[in-house]
């Protein structure tokens, strides 16, 4: 069963994140590739490719999870990409997602603010990857 | 070359083809400024039309003669003020109204040219104008600036707060859904990773303080002859216990000086200094700090045998919330605002900090602040 099971890249540079989203995700039976940084990120997904991303918008950017979200986009169209972050309206960018203002520039499927549930973290990954 | 756009308002032709012709060829150029100004000018036999006008496209600068048929020049001007019209106006008024130039120049116009005016009087009436226009918009720039970095401060701000938030947060859940076991034992990990975010955003929090005061909080009253070394000694204090655990030896050296400052400034930047200097060491490594003066110049420095900074990282190094990541800082704990604190310490007293590193072998930082 074990080549069944699907791999999610979570990437965020809060230790603490890593440790809590790697622990739910394994015991809803996910594979889990977790880095720090979207550097790390980038060297992964040179030789590998997740069935799901799960990416920190802040890391050693501003917008990392963007970035990274665009390169995941451009190679592999088909990878759900939910960007996950502790910043939202403060910033004054308006992160919906399911605006067509938004689809044209955040290459992303799914904008979750940080303090979301982890329920509804895996009710998102089920409806992506089900 | 900027263009800005002049609406005349006057019921006498003449008076418009006059004031058309005079700033056709007139050009306005300050020291100051990177462009040079040129006119551009447009007509209103009324108020109504000139208003009309206005609604349309608004110029830079309204040249408006008071007496006019139907609404007069002080009716537009306070329609121009009701709107809130972002626009520079001149009233132009007869020598014997001066009651309603002094009124005009209180409701909001910038200058008044008496009638009759020679080409001379019109055009140092337009260079001021312009001066100002330019003054308007540099201080409009400015103010921009000055919110935006505010934005950004609250906004990364935010972010560096909520995050432990997040992550305690999860964790509780986590104890909560027993999702690691029954005893409490195996949440033992789970529980001291808790206590450093606490910890983490406790340092956070005072380190915002210290940030408000130096920057709300400056009170001459507060200036005392403060003894450094004995300053430097009780930073050292407070730090050692981290030092120790760490196996690294703090020495303090130097002479005795003596600098005029609010003591507490002086600890901020003494802590932060010797807390970065342990952080970002190694094991068994070496901490010095020593205060000297040379001339009308006062130097703290300490120095570490800690992991060093690339220049490129060096770069980044004082700016607010910036933290060095990389794989020698993982697991460091820090607000990311001890080291602009620091420099915004200095650069008050008319002072500045520098830093020399090299990576893995250590980092000087070196406050120079001057005497008097």
């Amino acid at each position: 069963m074990d080549e069944k099971k699907k791999t999610i890249l979570v990437a965020d540079d809060d230790p603490d994140m890593i440790f809590l989203m790697k622990h739910h995700l394994v015991s809803w039976g996910y594979e889990v590739v977790a880095v720090d940084s979207r550097e790390e990120a980038e060297r992964y997904l040179k030789s590998g490719c997740p069935d799901l991303a799960i990416l920190d918008l802040m890391m050693e950017e501003e917008d990392s999870g963007f970035i990274l979200s665009y390169r995941i986009k451009k190679c592999r169209p088909e990878v759900p990409v939910i960007i996950s972050t502790a910043v939202a309206a403060e910033r004054g960018i308006s992160f919906d997602i399911n605006s067509p203002g938004s689809q044209s520039w955040i290459k992303a499927d799914h904008y979750l603010e940080k303090g979301f549930q982890m329920e509804q973290l895996k009710l998102l990954i089920k409806k992506y990857l089900d | 070359m900027e263009i800005l756009s002049v609406l005349v308002v006057d019921d006498e032709p003449g008076i418009r083809s006059g004031v058309k012709r005079i700033l056709a060829g007139h050009t306005v150029s300050f020291p100051f400024m990177d462009d040079d100004y040129a006119f551009e000018c447009r007509e209103a036999a009324s108020g109504e039309e000139a208003l009309q006008m206005l609604e349309e496209e608004l110029p830079e600068i309204l040249l408006l003669d008071n007496k006019l048929p139907g609404m007069d020049g002080m009716g537009v001007l306070e329609i121009i003020r009701q709107k809130k019209m972002d626009i520079m106006v001149a009233m132009i008024t007869s020598y014997a109204s001066m009651e309603i130039a002094a009124k005009a120049t209180s409701d909001g116009a910038w200058d008044f040219i008496p009638k009759p005016f020679t080409p001379n009087e019109l055009k140092s009436s337009i260079d001021l104008i312009t001066k100002q226009y330019f003054l308007k918009k540099i201080r409009s720039t400015m103010k921009e600036e000055g919110k935006k970095i505010r934005y950004q401060f609250l906004s990364v701000l935010s972010h560096e707060l909520k995050s432990p938030l997040n992550a305690l947060e999860g964790y509780l859940q986590m104890m909560k859904d027993r999702e690691l076991g029954e005893g409490l034992n195996d949440y033992d990990a789970v529980l001291e990773r808790s206590l450093q975010r606490v910890e983490g955003m406790r340092s956070l929090i005072m380190d915002l303080l210290d940030f408000t005061k130096i920057r709300l909080d400056r009170k001459e009253e507060k200036i005392e002859h403060v003894n450094l070394r004995e300053r430097a000694q009780l930073a050292l204090s407070t730090i050692k216990p981290l030092a120790i655990q760490r196996n690294i030896t703090i020495r303090s050296t130097g002479e005795e000086v003596f600098y005029d400052a609010d003591p507490s400034d002086l600890d901020i930047m003494f802590n932060n200094l010797l807390s970065n200097a342990v952080k970002y060491n190694r094991e068994g490594g070496e901490v010095e700090v020593s205060v000297s003066q040379r001339d009308q110049l006062i130097e703290i420095l300490v120095k570490d045998t800690g992991i060093g900074m690339s220049e490129e990282e060096v770069s980044q190094l004082f700016k607010e919330f910036v933290r060095i990541k990389n794989t020698r800082t993982k697991g460091i704990s820090g607000s990311g605002l001890g080291l602009s604190i620091v420099s915004k310490i200095a650069e008050l007293y008319g002072g500045h900090i520098d830093v020399n590193s090299i990576p893995d072998t250590g980092s000087e930082f070196r406050v120079i602040l001057p005497l008097s």
